[in-house]
């Protein structure tokens, strides 16, 4: 069962839109390239143009990706807003794509739409990059997550990984849950009942074998876990805003919380936080979402720098 | 075929001069079956709904007069009935017998039910994986939200 890792170059031309069209051993070749990238700042994308399409805003997202394409000494054009864009004059996603790609080696697009990316991807010859389209995929973060998991535990594997909060409708929830069944691992899932993980997954997670556990109360399940990734809870999930404050700081993470459940964790959080994290964890050995924000700049000079077929 | 069920001897009683049988269908699916083949048929239409079927338990058959079925068609049917079976009869005698080639990717036949999913926006032609076959599970291609059987609305 040892195939050959694939060569970095096997990457050169594909798009990356979904984490389903990527196999466990591409996975960890992306992410041992990755490794490379940190603090890397070689002119190895000058000339190359990334256009960078926002159609809802998502500053961090873009401005992670800005980062990566100049430190590696490429440009980035593009908008922001799709209010300035000219599809709000009533142009068709694929033909902004055909315009756009007379400009530019590189597309990155975020749409408020399922499936905006795979539409554009089908209307250029260019490497597409999904930086999020509506509910469902966001696969730099989910890279990004799995590269923090494996430089904080030293492995992707043999891992109790709790995932606490909004599990119903949280976007990178999914991605890296059903990405992790790649590899073998068990799974807390903590939600209040109103927001718990989705069928499809759960049927996912049966179907691939994964073990895993459902519970509203973390504190009854997750002992000696090595890794607590919490997500935010929107109050706009909830209709009643007493139910709304009785949820949030039931699944609020504090040092009393770390001191029950074991010292030695992993905290993640894909930011912004609200007050999921209590900032007094800021400063503690194991808090990661910093890291996280951190690695997204060096994953993602390896994404651009493995579809745009660079050498190192 | 080898199938003998009490019920078949029934349905041989209106030999077809010409036309097609689509057997095997999953019960209940008949009058699915006859939307997607749209309702003006010159000749006789016999439909058998809930028959004894050695292989399926119980099952729905069709015979139509004086029609032959369109590769489109076929696709359609299978999506709602994965192991019908489509016999082609012309002067009495069955000229052409198929059974659908189970699809991986269904292209343009079924509507997404995301209603913020790109594929519903005009000029884009709908696309589903086919996850499992039986019972149908399919994904679409662009939003990647999975449909069952009993969700799927045909275009
Ligand atoms: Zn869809």
């Amino acid at each position: 069962m040892t195939a050959p890792a694939p060569d970095t170059d096997s990457f050169a031309g594909r798009d990356l839109i979904s984490m389903r069209d990527y196999k466990r051993d591409e996975l960890l070749a992306f992410l041992d390239e990755a490794t490379f990238y940190e603090g890397y700042q070689e002119p190895l994308l000058k000339g190359k143009v990334l256009a960078s399409l926002f159609f809802e805003p998502s500053t961090r997202t873009q401005l992670s990706f800005a980062s990566a394409m100049q430190r590696l000494g490429g440009s980035t054009l593009g908008f922001s807003d799709a209010k300035l864009s000219s599809m709000a004059k009533g142009e068709s996603l694929s033909d902004t794509i055909r315009v756009v790609e007379s400009y530019c080696d590189i597309i990155l697009i975020r749409h408020p739409r399922e499936g905006a990316a795979r539409l554009a991807s089908e209307s250029t010859s260019l490497p597409v990059i999904n930086a999020g389209d509506g509910t469902n995929q966001h696969p730099s973060q989910t890279l990004l997550d799995l590269y923090t998991v494996r430089q904080t535990r030293g492995r992707l594997d043999n891992l109790k990984i709790a995932f606490i909060g909004d599990l119903k409708y949280s976007r990178t929830v999914h991605s890296l849950i059903e990405t992790l069944t790649h590899f073998d691992n068990e799974i807390f899932l903590v939600s209040p009942q109103s927001l718990r993980t989705p069928p499809e997954f759960i049927e996912e997670l049966d179907a691939r074998g994964t073990v895993y556990t459902e519970d509203e109360d973390f504190f009854s399940i997750a002992s000696d876990v090595d890794i607590i990734y919490t997500t935010r809870i929107q109050q706009e999930r909830f209709p009643d805003p007493i139910e709304y404050e009785k949820v949030k700081n039931a699944y609020r993470i504090d040092r009393e919380a770390i001191e029950r459940v074991g010292a030695d964790v992993t905290l993640m959080h894909p930011l912004p936080r609200l007050n999921e994290i209590s900032t007094d964890l800021d400063d503690y050995p194991g808090a990661a979402y910093f890291d996280q924000a951190k690695n997204g700049v060096t994953v993602r000079k390896a994404i651009l720098s493995l579809l745009l077929g660079a050498s190192r | 075929m080898t199938e003998k069920g009490a019920a078949e001897p029934l349905i041989r009683v209106s030999a077809l001069s010409e036309g097609t049988v689509i057997d095997h269908l999953v019960a209940g699916t008949a009058l699915k079956v006859l939307d997607i083949l749209g309702i003006e048929f010159e000749g006789a239409v016999t439909i058998g709904m809930n028959l004894e079927s050695r292989k399926m338990g119980q099952k729905d058959i069709i015979k139509i007069e004086h029609r032959e079925v369109s590769p489109n068609e076929v696709a359609k049917i299978a999506v709602v009935s994965p192991r019908a079976s489509f016999s082609i009869i012309r002067d009495f005698k069955v000229v052409e017998k198929f059974s659908p080639t189970p699809p991986k990717l269904i292209e343009g036949l079924i509507w997404c039910k995301n209603p913020s999913c790109i594929s519903r926006e005009d000029r884009v032609k709908s696309k589903f994986v086919v996850v499992r076959m039986d019972p149908l599970q399919i994904r679409c291609h662009y939003c990647e939200r999975s449909q069952r059987k009993e969700e799927i609305e045909l275009l």
